[in-house]
């Protein structure tokens, strides 16, 4: 279904390559009009975006605003873009996300503004084009693409021991990602020479292929995630990166693994994916706990955030791996939620960080008296990531836990310690930055200014519409997730509530 | 009958309303937005309970909130008997606490974010008690724990406020872990979370068991047990009681309204609206009585040493939150209703008459330094005391009426731990007698102990503050009435009216035997306040005898039987240890990073290895050659 023909996925894949060019045009020394073309250009992107959310058809689970143009046909290789209710949430979340990073380095970056703006829209082109890709090879140029940006982002513009951490990042995902490539193209043999996914995913495997092509996945796609115990490089890549890289990073690069189980993994390898969930909901648990108790020593704000995500993916994860509607739903929307909110956490120490130039926890405290309005907007994200009712956290953190309890009673259980462990980190994390004696360094700090607030703005709007009304979200998952599980849960094993069982003994 | 939509959002409204503008614009003004906001709610409450009264009950959906798969609930309300009763509560409660705080609150720097969370607050629990399916009972039961954890740590720049504030929060963290299993584990059961079709199923459960973590359990018990873990953080019974003494690091309307009237009950109207599945369960109400039994008799006799006059009556709250599960517990929810609904008179009051003494005090809050306050504001004095007779039971008093309702149906229910609790009961009723006079007499009586400035300042408080202290009075006195029991020959309204939900309570004794027991109560309640007189206004010197003598005994009761440090020592600072020392330590930075940097590392090695065969010497490629080449040959020749 295209808008009248109007191809919008490749419009607003190339919208910000086009506005990297004109960057390019742009004299090094004219920085506003540097930074006013990049707003302008993501302000755009995010604008034609907007349609695919108002015109979606949320009552099927085909592709939709598909776009398809022979592209190597000797390789058999196509130009195909689409998007269906598992991925239509992740663009909207790129298109905006780069608003706010555009909006939140605005007086940060002061070297190579010109590089950074570029950096920046060639890292939104690849991210759309990861969720938009329905041909292998476009998918793993995309995904490559968005590594370059991202290295860039951390090893330039990031702080002291940023060169270690853009290395780290780099080889971790790299590693991953090539195991995937070897996968893509043993697919493409044993599909007869095809690249097309949705093709790919209506065939059936042999058992034994399926699970090693499942671990080359897992290889690329957990790193991303990040799940334990890969996720050193994190903590790492986040503490070191400029506050747009971190946002980027948390709000959609970290998603694209989880993405990439849903999108690939289940449906291509469903008979492995079966096999090998105890493995998956036990390292999702162990990620949950793991994270979340490791925060609870984090002297560094940006660090405890970061390890707070390695938790939170945790819960993501488990929610998709219980392979029931709840626990996928609880997840895609989950990714969505954290993007949302710990993208905004990581925002909003980026704005006091450009005042105080530290991210010691402990040079802070009474940062509420000196700082009202900023204390307020960080006590929402504080409360949405600690899943508080009528904040999106809730809904997410919920139905994953439902799943996880329906697949696995111990999952589920375990899965709800993080959430105690969550409130204490979080509320502690609070306590020590806003609440107390002023600490001399922050006092007189000036309140955040209205640029501020507006970049904080739409994920305050996200959090309270996904808490309050979240069928405007979850509904564009129903068809699609039906359809996946069906497609999972087809084999001989078949998905049974512990509800059904006991009515059935009853009955 | 649709207006009843306006009980809990016009809080909501005022919330926002002062949240948005109250620092720049409304400032000193705050507290009209909320006071209107919730006397309208109150309005509407009243015309809803007559509504109720007439026997109409409303049961609605007004939006879908939550759709996955076959999980389904909507934002919806439920307005019944019970709620109604809870409705009257905390409206009421709500709407004289707020004119007291504008007394109270008076020139205070975050007045307008003080009313705010009062409003919001007011708002959640109206939601919770509202609610008609367990996710929004769960929205609300968070919202009031949130706007807690606000109001405990409003003085943010105090450290033990924010420390207590943040305690509250994840204390309760970990009873609603529970609750929350709770509600999946009845969706799973029942695949509704609506409150009418699972309790009218229940029943269809009644002898299931399920594999519960490996083990096999009775359905309704593992259900009611579960739900009841949030009751024992909501209402700070052990082993989660530890939060409530603490919170009163904040300001003293919200100790009345939230830690003594109103959500803290939450815990026993969840146990009163589960009823249905309580009562399937005989293990679990056998629990619930023991919980509230021990409980009640724990915090009573930490009670009796504090000085703190806010922690003894937090203390007395936690006392008196146990007598209403033991209620519970022996199938009595109409007896731990009307307890409630009597209890958030006399102990809000209790509250605001020690907010009315610190404010005279200049915010003095160690009774060894009152005395003799009675004749220096002679309003608190007189409202305090009618609390006091109310909570010590003395016959004719609100605190009576409830108290032996409880006692009676503990002593003739069919509970198997019916007779013990009763015993239970009876000394506690002792004990509270006891310390709520000791408090008395000890801030009222005898010579001002404080020192010279305090006494010049000591005046009767403000008429805001007065005139709440005065109607809450009439309640702590007069709503009893509507629940005498027929002995007295009374017309037990009270349990008549809740009786639909709740159903009618089991008694089988004779009369003498009532006789009998509310004797017992009436003389354990006379003798608890003339201990108190003779201890603290005859004989001064035996309370300082009895501690030195019992020393060690008054040691663990000053420290509260030393839970507290209990709990730091198992569970706080073990997690702690474990983070900095094994997982950062070990784990991240010796084992996996370990490897992740080993990687590299070891492919350096090798290559570097590898480069000394490369050279570039063409005479030890020959010799290389040639070793490989009779290598070769050595293999073929042998084969």
């Amino acid at each position: 279904m295209n808008l009248n023909g109007f191809p919008i996925l490749s419009t607003l894949i190339f919208l910000p390559i086009a506005g990297a060019v004109l960057l390019l045009l742009i004299s090094r020394s004219n920085e506003n009009l540097i930074k006013w073309v990049s707003l302008i250009v993501s302000i755009t992107v995010f604008i034609i975006s907007i349609p695919l959310f108002t015109e979606f058809n949320k009552s099927t689970h085909l592709m939709q605003f598909t776009e398809k143009h022979a592209w190597v046909p000797s390789l058999n290789i196509n130009y195909s873009l689409g998007i269906d209710g598992i991925s239509i949430l992740f663009v909207l979340l790129s298109t905006l996300i780069t608003i706010l990073c555009v909006l939140i380095s605005w007086n940060s970056i002061k070297a190579k503004t010109k590089e950074f703006y570029i950096s920046i829209l060639i890292m939104e082109s690849a991210m759309i084009g990861v969720f938009c890709s329905l041909d292998f090879m476009l998918f793993y140029l995309f995904w490559e693409a968005m590594l370059i940006p991202m290295y860039l982002l951390i090893g330039v513009w990031g702080g002291s021991n940023r060169i270690y951490a853009a290395v780290k990042f780099f080889l971790f995902t790299l590693v991953g990602s090539l195991l995937m490539l070897i996968g893509i193209i043993v697919l493409y043999y044993q599909a007869g020479r095809t690249f097309d996914i949705l093709e790919l995913m209506t065939k059936t495997y042999p058992y034994q292929l399926q699970i090693w092509l499942l671990w080359a996945f897992f290889a690329a796609f957990a790193v991303k995630v990040p799940m334990f115990p890969v996720h050193t490089w994190l903590p790492d890549a986040h503490t070191e990166a400029p506050t747009a890289g971190s946002v980027i990073l948390a709000a959609v690069l970290i998603k694209m693994g989880a993405y990439g189980f849903i999108r690939f993994s289940l449906p291509l390898f469903p008979d492995a994916s079966r096999a090998m969930t105890p493995v998956m909901l036990t390292l999702s648990v162990i990620a949950i706990i793991y994270g979340a108790v490791i925060c609870l020593a984090q002297t560094d704000l940006k660090r405890l955030i970061a390890y707070s995500s390695v938790s939170h993916m945790g819960f993501v994860t488990l929610g998709i791996f219980a392979l029931n509607s709840q626990g996928m739903e609880g997840g895609i929307l989950q990714m969505i939620n954290h993007g949302v909110v710990t993208g905004a956490l990581f925002l909003s120490v980026g704005m006091i960080y450009d005042r105080t130039h530290t991210r010691q926890i402990s040079d802070y405290g009474g940062v509420a008296s000196a700082m009202p309005v900023y204390a307020s907007l960080f006590m929402v994200f504080t409360l949405a990531s600690i899943g508080l009712p009528a904040t999106n956290g809730f809904i997410g953190e919920f139905l994953i836990i439902l799943g996880g309890f329906k697949a696995n009673q111990w999952a589920g259980v375990l899965a709800a310690t993080g959430v105690i462990i969550g409130a204490g980190y979080m509320l502690w994390l609070y306590q020590r930055v806003f609440f107390m004696e002023t600490n001399q360094k922050v006092a007189g700090l000036a309140d955040i200014n209205l640029r501020e607030i507006i970049t904080l703005l739409p994920m305050i709007i996200l959090i309270f519409w996904i808490g309050i009304y979240p069928n405007a979200f979850l509904g564009f998952m129903h068809e699609s997730v039906k359809h996946l599980l069906e497609r999972v849960n087809s084999g001989s094993m078949h998905e049974v509530g512990v509800a059904k069982n006991i009515l059935e003994i009853i009955k | 009958m649709n207006n009843y939509l306006l009980i809990p959002f016009l809080p909501l409204a005022a919330f926002l309303i002062n949240i948005l503008f109250g620092r720049k614009y409304l400032k000193d003004n705050a507290h009209w937005v909320s006071i209107l906001a919730v006397a309208g709610s109150w309005v509407v409450t009243v015309i809803t309970l007559l509504d109720v009264l007439s026997g109409k009950v409303v049961n609605e959906d007004i939006y879908s909130w939550i759709v996955s798969g076959e999980f389904k609930v909507s934002v919806g309300f439920l307005i019944d008997q019970l709620t109604a009763v809870m409705l009257v509560v905390v409206t009421t409660c709500s709407a004289l606490i707020h004119i007291y705080s504008v007394g109270y609150m008076q020139g205070d720097k975050g007045y307008y974010r003080f009313f705010a969370y009062l409003s919001l607050f007011t708002f959640c629990m109206l939601m919770l008690v509202m609610a008609n399916n367990f996710l929004q009972l769960y929205f609300g039961w968070e919202g009031v724990g949130l706007c807690s954890y606000f109001l405990i740590g409003y003085y943010f720049d105090k450290k033990p406020a924010s420390d207590a504030g943040k305690k509250a929060f994840i204390v309760n963290r970990f009873g609603d872990f529970g609750f929350g299993l709770g509600i999946i584990m009845i969706f799973l059961t029942f695949g509704t979370v609506y409150y009418e079709p699972v309790f009218s199923q229940a029943k269809v459960f009644a002898v299931q068991t399920i594999n519960f973590l490996g083990y096999d359990v009775h359905l309704m018990t593992l259900i009611a047990l579960l739900l009841f873990c949030g009751s024992i953080g909501k209402s700070a019974q052990m082993p989660l009681h530890v939060w409530l003494p603490d919170a009163m690091e904040g300001p003293t309307p919200v100790s009345a309204l939230i830690h003594a009237a109103t959500m803290v009950t939450a815990g026993v109207f969840l146990v009163a609206r589960c009823s249905p599945i309580f009562s399937l369960s005989e293990t679990a109400l056998m629990i619930v009585a023991l919980t509230g039994a021990i409980t009640s008799l724990f915090a009573a006799t930490i009670g009796l040493v504090q000085n703190d006059i806010k922690r003894i009556i937090a203390y007395s709250t936690i006392s008196q939150l146990g007598y209403m599960f033991l209620a519970a517990g022996v199938g009595a929810y109409t007896a731990g209703m009307f307890h409630l609904y009597t209890h958030a008179f006399f102990k809000a009051l209790l509250f605001l008459c020690a907010g009315s003494v610190m404010h005279a005090m200049s915010g003095e809050l160690d009774l060894q330094k009152m005395g003799g306050l009675k004749k220096y504001m002679p309003i608190t004095y007189w409202t305090m005391l009618f609390a006091s007779l109310s909570i010590a039971g003395v016959p004719g008093f609100a605190g009576f009426f409830s108290k032996d309702e409880i006692l009676w149906l503990a002593y003739s229910g069919q509970s198997p731990v019916g007779k013990f609790v009763w015993a239970i009961g009876t000394v506690v009723a002792f004990l509270t007698a006891f310390y709520s006079f000791r408090l008395i007499f000890l801030t009222f009586h005898g010579k001002f102990r404080g020192t010279y400035e305090q006494e010049h300042h000591l005046h009767e408080s403000p008429k805001a503050m007065t005139i709440p202290l005065i109607i809450l009075c009439i309640g702590a006195v007069a709503s009893g009435w509507i629940g005498i029991p027929h002995l007295l020959g009374g017309g037990e309204h009270f349990t008549e009216f809740l009786t639909p939900v709740l159903g009618h309570p089991e008694a089988h004794g004779t009369h003498a035997e009532e006789w009998l027991v509310m004797a017992i109560s009436i003389i354990a309640g006379f003798s608890g306040v003339g201990l108190a007189a003779l201890f603290y206004l005859v004989k001064t010197d035996i309370p300082v005898m009895l501690a030195q003598k019992f020393n060690a005994t008054y040691k663990v009761l000053w420290n509260k039987y030393y839970v507290d440090e209990l709990y730091s020592f198992i569970i706080v600072r073990p997690t702690i240890w474990t983070a900095k020392n094994i997982l950062i330590g070990v784990t991240d930075a010796k084992i996996i990073e370990a490897i992740v940097n080993g990687i590299p590392k070891g492919i350096g090695e090798f290559s570097r290895i590898l480069r000394k065969v490369q050279t570039g010497l063409l005479q030890r490629y020959a010799a290389i050659m040639a070793l490989g080449v009779l290598i070769i040959m050595a293999v073929m020749l042998l084969r």
